[in-house]
């Protein structure tokens, strides 16, 4: 049954014990699910403990990896399996493989799975469904824990779907409001349908390399010799899977809506879990992506995940824009942000990819806290920037402080950790020689600092209003009322916690003036701290490359070495985002600002401002699409047809067969025999209207008669087929 | 061939006819008893299955175990062959737990029109049936034992059926007749061909062994006939698109009960067919029907999905989704593949808890609410929690979440059906490989779709606030309500189901293992 490989006892019992990581939260669950309630913490307490076990685990196994790292010159992966199944030669494992990414991830959702958790404890403390969702978030934590240390694909797939099944039960965790079980069911929905691709892409890996192993294919891929195009075709595939699981666009649409769960959930979905598993999946299946696709190809400029992803940074910023819900803000600022780590995936820039799924995780997870520490404690509990919020920042100087340090990381400034990722992803994007993505970098990061300066000013700065002003004390004339309802939020007038709030939180307002509990501020804390000061793993500027060092040989294939770093080539961008910054504070100065502006309005009165800020609002119209034409019409007219089909066409032959045997057997009856019983002739459906017992002598006898003479028909069947082929 | 413990097979089969025949002599009033005495019927024949799983020689489970043979209507050459082997022996164990589970289910929930006696009496004739089928060695002994269950679920649904159960049961004994008759047809001209051709015609019978050595023999153009009416026979009781009219009625009319005799045995007597029948008796025909049989079932597993979509009675909603369900087990059997196979036969086993749970899950909905239209049902989850759950999972394991059972039968489907056997892609003699891997994106995209009519289900009736209709009822808590959660015969009924689901999602090697040797044996005929 064993087949652990030698070197995992040799390097030392954490990476020996790797999957222990995925299981005790897996446990976890369980009890949490089983005798959670009867607990004087409602199951919190097990899964803070299960997360703080696993992160014990998982810190081991980053400090072995990284000791072995140091020790050989090649550190391959560390595989612990056992056989989970076995048909003919396909042999499946299950167990964990260690690596520099998987370390790496291994630590990350560990990590902040705790924080997130602990913060949970204050943050849906009296829910009506406490237990079950600690006991959800700790599957879920499970379910990407299980992905990141898989062998083989079928784990991975397995931790994938386990994910996907979390998300489904968080984001319809208040599903008593239709707008939050329809969020659920969209981001199932979707991800579901990339999962086709990840369906099929295993299919056809098994295909080609006749094996599920994650090593074996990496190998055989990077030296691949075969059939191009269905490595191709697998590539493809396999990337449909990523579109749908990372928000990429053309399916990033769920996202968004996903922020009707409760916002622990938001911040750990778009930190370290669920979201990143795409950029994984490209990231762990590199040499098949990088052959397949013909990435650093000399003259190729163009590839199917840097365009993609290129797509996304751009359009996902722009929806950022429009926004009046401080979560929406941040959500598309995800999909913009995985838009980044899928460019550089697509330009070859592998390790400044990997690295940026580190540095945003800490401070985006930050952002989605200080979002919520603001509706839990701030604003009223609404996430709506234009009516609850502003001025918070003096009332709130923790969460304004984690804030402020996580919007500097994501928007790129320097020494902040997001420069450090962000940056060298555009600055490879250049010098491998993919000019366009290299521009759309910089537009993306002119964007994030307008959008994020945007709702900085709209949340802490300027006059308090709505909730905020009642928090921070100010009185306030109620025109907001109608000041603010402008009719373009509209789409997104529903399917927040926000809703749930006063049942949920059942806490009274606090006017104290004070920020949020500790349960809250401590995680902020750590997380901005790490915000700040996680990019100096891989600081190019100071030559520092741990990061670099410790996951190296986890890209499996020859990718172009990283430009050498030149503050010069960091110019433009700094450049632009201090332009972002400056150019996005005058005009939220000027519209949202007390002082009466031409600016104020606009989009009503200009005809093309207008028409755009209304595409914007509607998401592209891609919603529009997706759900009143695609799914509508699979759900009604397609589903309809077929069943109309089924109805009257098939079963039509089938009661008409059955109405013609008993014509005939009528007109058998008729005209040729009068004493044979009329048996043939009930055998139709049509009988069904008479009304009586099919258990009657008589009629049980019928079916007999039929029976009997549909096997003297057989009989003379078989003789007829016989004499025919002999 | 392991000829230990001849008798074993022969008990475990007929014991339930033991049970009938004391019943015969309980009085008609005595309801308690004839329960009983079913219930005792049923739970000794399980004893014997688990005694036949711990004699099971494992190690050698592609050979038929507890072989037995003897004359039995000599005039017709038909013998009295049993044995059992990896590939059966899931099957024959699954009809034993259900049988018990439903025993125990309609311990208080007998369907009108009441008549406990008759009503389990049925149930013991139906298990030997479905037993028999799956141990028969002897092709009129399995035509027998196939033929004998369609008597007692015709009466199920006649008498203790929905309004329209004379239409459904009639419609369902007709049509599978139809298939039977085929059949038959193609079982006689087997046997006649076979043994015109022989060397010893006088040696010739019915049993499985004789067509082994002597079938794959026959001309290819008169095999593929004779596939041709087996076809039909087996296509008819999967059901496979377009044979399936019969069972969304048959299913809705169908009692609880019956329903899920029906979907978690009844369906698999089929597509058993197909592996133990039809593939290795006639490989050359196979390769012939295979690309036809592929396409077919890819038609059925979107057709069933958009059927389902189409649905406003949640019973019909799993009933048609058994018609995409049975759509993967088919594709995986038209690879010819061991993995295609092997994920049939876990198919079959996976479908048989899954949906038999759903089943029984609608049937609690339709005793609590009187209803199963969709419309009407709502906020399951919080006025019946428990069975709101229940369904929830159910309908997870159903959509082929990975870690419950479900999902190996749709997988493994899938990723034979990109690679199918080489006989397939040989391209001397018409290559079909793009046609399995169009086949393979189409079916991959039924997946999407299963989770659409599901968790809209699921939505629709689980989620938001009880109905007005029903609020009333659910919010009294001194049992007094008539809509309450699970009860105690349910969950003794269910647990067992619901562990099964887990269980083999999690360890699915527990099937695999014991399958996979006889299926490779099986698929040894079509070459690598």
């Amino acid at each position: 049954m064993l087949l652990a490989s030698e070197t995992a006892a040799a390097s030392g019992w954490f990476l020996a014990h790797a999957w222990l990581i995925p299981v005790i939260p897996a446990v976890a669950f369980f009890l949490i699910i089983f005798f959670g309630k009867r607990l004087p913490r409602g199951g919190s307490e097990i899964g803070i403990a299960a997360m703080l076990a696993s992160l014990v685990i998982a810190s081991g196994t980053a400090y072995q990896w990284i000791h072995l790292v140091g020790s050989t010159e090649h550190a391959d992966a560390v595989s612990k399996t056992v056989t989970w199944f076995e048909i003919g030669s396909l042999k499946v494992g299950i167990g964990s493989r260690i690596d520099g990414l998987a370390m790496m991830l291994l630590f990350l959702v560990a990590f902040i799975s705790t924080l997130v958790q602990i913060y949970s404890t204050e943050y849906v403390r009296g829910d009506r469904r406490y237990t079950h969702f600690f006991a959800s978030l700790t599957l879920f934590s499970a379910g990407m824990l299980t992905m990141v240390l898989a062998p083989n694909m079928v784990q991975l797939i397995l931790g994938w779907e386990i994910m996907g099944l979390c998300s489904f039960m968080l984001i319809g965790h208040w599903w008593e409001e239709r707008a939050n079980s329809e969020a659920a069911l969209k981001a199932f929905w979707t991800v579901r349908v990339g999962d086709m691709g990840l369906l099929v892409g295993t299919g056809v890996l098994l295909a080609l390399f006749g094996n599920l192993d994650i090593s074996e294919i990496n190998t055989k891929a990077a030296e691949f010799s075969g059939n191009h195009a269905l490595l191709a075709f697998a590539a493809v595939a396999l990337f449909i899977a990523c579109i749908g699981k990372s928000g990429q666009f053309p399916l990033h649409t769920w996202l968004p809506d996903a922020m009707a769960g409760p916002t622990p959930v938001s911040s750990l979905l778009h930190s370290s879990t669920m979201v990143v598993a795409g950029v994984f999946l490209v990231a762990r299946l590199y040499p098949v992506f990088h052959t397949g696709l013909d990435i650093n190809i000399v003259g190729h400029h163009f590839n199917l995940i840097a365009i993609i992803g290129g797509i996304t940074v751009l359009i996902a910023a722009g929806l950022a824009f429009v926004q009046n819900d401080i979560k929406k803000v941040l959500a598309y600022s995800t999909v913009s942000q995985l838009g980044y780590m899928m460019m550089g995936l697509g330009v070859g820039a592998w390790m400044p990819a990997v690295f940026h799924i580190f540095t945003h995780a800490f401070f985006k997870c930050c952002l989605f806290l200080c979002a919520g520490s603001v509706a839990h404690t701030g604003s009223h509990h609404s996430f709506d920037m234009k009516k609850d919020m502003g001025g918070l920042r003096k009332k709130m100087p923790i969460t304004f402080g984690t804030w402020m340090i996580s919007t500097a990381a994501l928007c790129g400034v320097p020494f902040f950790s997001g420069f450090f990722s962000k940056d060298e992803i555009i600055d490879s994007a250049k010098g491998n020689d993919y000019k366009v993505f290299f521009v759309v970098g910089l537009i993306g990061a002119f964007m994030t600092t307008a959008y994020m300066t945007r709702a900085t000013y709209l949340t802490f700065f300027g006059k308090a209003r709505g909730g905020a002003a009642h928090f921070v004390g100010e009185h306030e004339d109620h025109s907001h009322e109608e000041a603010h309802d402008e009719g373009h939020d509209k789409a997104d007038a529903h399917g927040h916690d926000d809703h749930h709030a006063p049942v949920v939180h059942g806490k009274p307002l606090s006017f104290a003036p004070d920020d949020s509990p500790w349960q809250i501020t401590v995680p902020l804390m750590i997380l901005g701290a790490l915000a700040l000061v996680a990019g100096y793993l891989n600081a190019a500027p100071f030559k520092i490359e741990k990061f670099h060092e410790w996951l190296h040989s986890s890209i499996g294939v020859e990718v172009p070495e990283a430009p050498k770093f030149e503050w010069l080539n960091a110019v433009p961008s700094i450049l632009l985002v201090a332009a972002g910054f400056a150019v996005s504070l005058l005009i939220c100065k000027a519209v949202f600002g007390e002082g009466n502006s031409p600016l104020k309005g606009l989009t009503q009165r200009n005809a093309l401002l207008g028409a755009g800020h209304k595409f914007l609002v509607n998401k592209y119209y891609l919603d529009t699409l997706y759900e009143k034409v695609i799914v509508r019409g699979i759900a009604h007219p397609i589903s309809a047809a077929a069943y109309w089909t089924n109805q009257h066409i098939l079963d039509g032959i089938v009661n008409g067969v059955g109405k013609g045997g008993k014509k005939t057997g009528e007109l058998v009856y008729k005209y040729i025999d009068q004493g044979l019983v009329d048996g043939v002739v009930n055998g139709s459906g049509t009988t069904a209207t008479h009304a009586g017992g099919a258990l009657q002598p008589v009629q049980s006898g019928k079916v007999n008669l039929y029976g009997a003479l549909l096997f003297g028909a057989a009989a003379v069947g078989a003789l007829v087929l016989v004499l025919v082929n002999s | 061939m392991i000829q230990e413990q001849q008798w074993l097979l022969s008990l475990g089969t007929f014991l339930p006819l033991a049970g009938v025949l004391v019943m015969l002599f309980i009085p008609k009033k005595d309801e308690a008893m004839a329960k009983g005495v079913a219930l005792l019927t049923a739970v000794a024949t399980l004893g014997v299955g688990i005694y036949t799983l711990v004699k099971f020689d494992y190690g050698q489970s592609q050979k038929l175990q507890f072989f037995t043979t003897n004359k039995w209507i000599s005039p017709i050459k038909a013998t009295y062959t049993i044995g059992l082997d990896g590939i059966s022996l899931p099957l024959y164990i699954l009809s034993m737990v259900i049988t018990v589970l439903v025993m125990v289910y309609s311990w208080n929930h007998v369907p009108n029109p009441g008549n406990a006696k008759a009503f389990f009496i049925l149930m013991l004739v139906l298990q030997v049936g479905m037993a028999g089928t799956f141990v028969a060695q002897d092709l009129i002994l399995f035509f027998v034992f196939f033929e004998l269950v369609l008597l007692p679920m015709y009466f199920m649904i006649g008498v203790w059926g929905g309004e329209n159960r004379q239409y459904a049961s009639l419609k369902f004994f007709l049509y599978t007749m139809f298939g039977s008759a085929l059949m038959l047809v193609a079982f006689i001209a087997m046997f006649i061909v076979t043994k015109n051709h022989a060397t010893n015609p006088d040696a010739a019978n019915f049993s499985f062994q004789w067509f082994h050595a002597n079938a794959p023999g026959i001309a290819r153009n008169t095999a593929i006939w004779i596939f041709g009416g087996m076809f039909v026979g087996f296509a008819v009781k999967v059901p496979m698109f377009p044979f399936h009219t019969w069972l969304p009625d048959a299913h809705t009319q169908a009692p609880t009960q019956g329903s899920v005799i029906l979907a978690a045995i009844l369906l698999k007597l089929g597509t058993y067919g197909f592996v133990r029948i039809a593939l290795p008796f006639l490989p050359q025909a196979a390769k012939t029907w295979a690309p036809i049989i592929a396409v077919l079932a890819v038609i059925g597993i979107i057709y069933g999905a958009l059927g389902c979509l189409a649905q406003t009675d949640m019973k019909r909603l799993i009933a048609f989704s058994s018609v995409a369900h049975m759509g993967f087990v088919m594709l995986g059997i038209s690879t010819l593949t061991p993995l295609g196979i092997n994920a049939a036969l876990f198919g079959m086993v996976a479908h048989g808890l899954i949906t038999g749970m759903l089943f029984f899950v609608a049937g609690s909905v339709k005793e609590r609410y009187h209803t199963l239209e969709i419309k009407r049902l709502s906020g399951m989850l919080k006025q019946v929690p428990h069975l709101g759950w229940i369904l929830g999972f159910c309908a997870m394991a159903s959509l082929g979440l990975p870690g419950l059972a479900g999902f190996w039968g749709e997988f493994p489907a899938l990723l034979a059906s990109w690679s199918p056997a080489t006989i397939l892609t040989d391209s001397a003699m018409g290559n079909h490989e793009l046609l399995y891997r169009v086949l393979t994106v189409i079916s991959a995209f039924g997946t999407v779709l299963a989770a659409g009519y599901l968790l809209w289900l699921y939505q629709r009736t689980a989620f938001g606030e009880p109905s007005e209709e029903f609020a009333a009822h659910g919010h009294d808590d001194h049992g007094h309500s008539d809509i309450h959660d699970v009860n105690v015969f349910e969950w003794i009924a269910w647990t067992p189901l619901l562990i099964g689901i887990v269980v083999l999602g999690v360890v699915p090697s527990l099937m695999f293992k014991v399958m996979d040797p006889a299926v490779q044996q099986l698929t040894s005929v079509f070459g690598k």
